[in-house]
């Protein structure tokens, strides 16, 4: 039995590697090439878009994109610079600031929208009129309204989680089986009984779903919102403006290389901050680890 | 397990408390619109310590009386009363719910957040009757007398269908209720299932002697199970037929096949057969 599972697991790693190891060596020799589309067996292709009116010129030439091996270059160069790490810390901070404000007033506000029918009837209107303005258009009004460039961005993270926040454990609280109420009642709970014992752990996996999807979004929002607003200004230069400011910065000064590795960083920030909230969840509904 | 046996064959029902009337009960979901009659004028007597087994085909209105009794929904008009004190009437259409009324529902609520010992010791920590050592304690000697000795730290999500429904009738009766309310409990289980269940309620039962009001449409089971056996017509619903079962408890599955097991079913088939006939014509939902 253990054999097998280890054999399966082996497996699985087995086709990722290979899965990565091709997708790399298509992007070297690609880049390499510098011909890529140019290829005489792309002739036909290029025909039919000349045919269209499209000029070959036009053709997606992936030699423009700096080879992997260069990529990496670039990478091992910066990663003595304390300006790359700063980077990763900004955006990082900002982030967890912006998730955790989402989760602590976005929680209760859920629970809050869930229990109460009053509490629902006033605030769900305004909450959803509201939602679907995607974060990115707040950041202007945001960068009005609060005192510093750091406030901002933070404030713009903070909606992009928030909603999708609110949204699970509403939705979460309320599919709770009513029988579980029920029960509860019989069994002579009292409302805080229930709200802590019923809904409260009811409404979990929803919050961690939640939390993770949320969180998703924030590594969106954040990198979205540093480049707009010029990561900070006040911190100014190219060190301290987040990894979104620090992909910009480096569009505008022209190294290639290092926009790549501004958004392999942002994959691998990205993928640490769901495994620790995957852990996290885990970690808080042992229930349904085991299915 | 033979003493207890023994001891049930000779009192019959010792249960002093437990005893049911349902009073002219009519149940009318939305009076206001379509005026559905659930319950007509529906009369029901239940003996204290009786397992009283209702059959109609789905959606015949069992389930409504039950939610009745347990005091989840209301009553049109009619009475019930619990040892002779009203539960609900025309006056109070909603019962209290009581610990003293305890349901097991038809897939089964146990919280899946929490392990079964904790799910069995919830209710007196709720009534503040014991302290969580001692519900503790008590869970798990109730447990182990119910054959569920190993799944205590297990989610009810990591044992089989049939452990879970067993599991929720201790955690019933842990609140020692005076009437365990059962919704079709067994209906989701394959009938392999089904006949170890049985036997094992059974053996529950005459160690606990409650009142039980059980929903079933398996004629056989109510049979097999009941002292008495209500046969309602479908909606809306009313007692059609109460069979007084003359089969002497304790029973074992040795009385699926004896001849007045097959003589109440044959008297009774044809009655079943008939209100499930009606209940198919007229299209109505499981439920």
């Amino acid at each position: 039995m253990a054999m097998t599972k280890q054999a399966l697991f082996t497996r699985t790693l087995l086709r990722g590697l290979v899965s990565i190891a091709v997708f790399l060596i298509l992007w070297e020799l690609g880049a390499r090439s510098k011909q890529w589309l140019m290829l005489d067996a792309f002739e036909w292709l290029r025909s039919v878009l000349a045919a269209v009116g499209w000029d070959k010129k036009y053709l997606p030439w992936i030699g423009a994109v700096p080879a992997p091996t260069e990529v990496l270059k670039a990478w091992v160069a910066v990663l003595g610079e304390q300006g790359y790490w700063h980077s990763w810390y900004m955006s990082f901070f900002r982030v967890m600031g912006g998730f955790i404000a989402a989760m602590i007033i976005g929680i209760p506000f859920g629970l809050l929208l869930a229990v109460s029918r009053t509490a629902y009837g006033i605030g769900f209107p305004v909450f959803e009129v509201l939602r679907p303005i995607p974060p990115l258009a707040w950041v202007p009004a945001s960068i009005i309204f609060w005192p510093t460039q750091e406030l901002s961005i933070t404030f713009v993270t903070f909606l992009g989680a928030f909603y999708t926040i609110v949204i699970n454990v509403v939705g979460g609280a309320k599919s709770i089986d009513v029988r579980y109420f029920q029960a509860a009642r019989s069994m002579g709970s009292s409302q805080w009984d229930i709200f802590r014992r019923i809904i409260l752990p009811g409404t979990l996996p929803s919050i961690v779903v939640g939390s993770a999807v949320g969180m998703g979004i924030t590594w969106e929002v954040v990198v979205a919102a540093e480049m707009i607003s010029g990561g900070g200004s006040q911190i100014g230069g190219t060190s301290g403006g987040g990894l979104g400011f620090f992909i910009w910065n480096s569009y505008v000064g022209g190294s290639y290389e290092q926009i790549v590795v501004g958004m392999i960083s942002i994959g691998i920030a990205g993928f640490l901050s769901s495994e620790l909230l995957r852990a996290l969840g885990k970690y808080v509904t042992p229930w349904l680890r085991l299915r | 397990m033979a003493a207890v046996m023994q001891q049930a064959a000779a009192g019959g029902r010792v249960a002093t408390r437990g005893a049911i009337k349902i009073e002219d009960v009519v149940k009318i979901y939305d009076p206001e619109g379509a005026a559905v009659m659930a319950v007509d004028h529906c009369s029901l007597d239940i003996a204290a310590g009786e397992i009283c087994m209702v059959v109609g085909p789905s959606g015949c209105g069992k389930t409504t009386l039950l939610n009745a009794i347990a005091g989840f929904h209301e009553i049109t008009s009619g009475r019930i009363t619990l040892d002779e004190e009203v539960l609900c009437s025309a006056e109070q259409p909603k019962a209290e719910p009581g610990s003293d009324r305890i349901v097991v529902f038809q897939n089964g609520a146990l919280f899946p957040w929490k392990t079964n010992l904790e799910n069995v010791a919830f209710g007196p920590i709720m009534q503040g009757k014991l302290t969580r050592l001692e519900a503790t304690e008590k869970a798990l000697s109730m447990m182990a007398d119910a054959g569920l000795s190993g799944v205590e730290h297990n989610y009810p999500g990591e044992v089989s269908s049939g452990v879970r429904r067993r599991v929720e009738i201790v955690r019933a009766l842990m609140n020692e209720p005076r009437v365990l309310l059962l919704d079709e409990p067994y209906r989701a289980l394959d009938s392999l299932t089904k006949s170890v269940m049985h036997e094992a309620l059974l053996e529950i039962y005459y160690k606990n002697k409650v009142t039980i009001f059980f929903i079933t449409h398996d004629l056989e089971e109510a049979i097999f199970l009941g002292h008495k056996v209500a046969i309602m017509t479908t909606r809306p619903c009313r007692p059609k037929k109460v069979l007084e079962v003359d089969i002497p408890h304790p029973r074992d599955y040795s009385v699926l096949t004896s001849k007045r097991f097959r003589e109440l079913i044959d008297e009774t088939n044809e009655a079943v057969h008939e209100e499930a006939l009606k209940a198919f014509a007229a299209g109505e939902k499981e439920g």
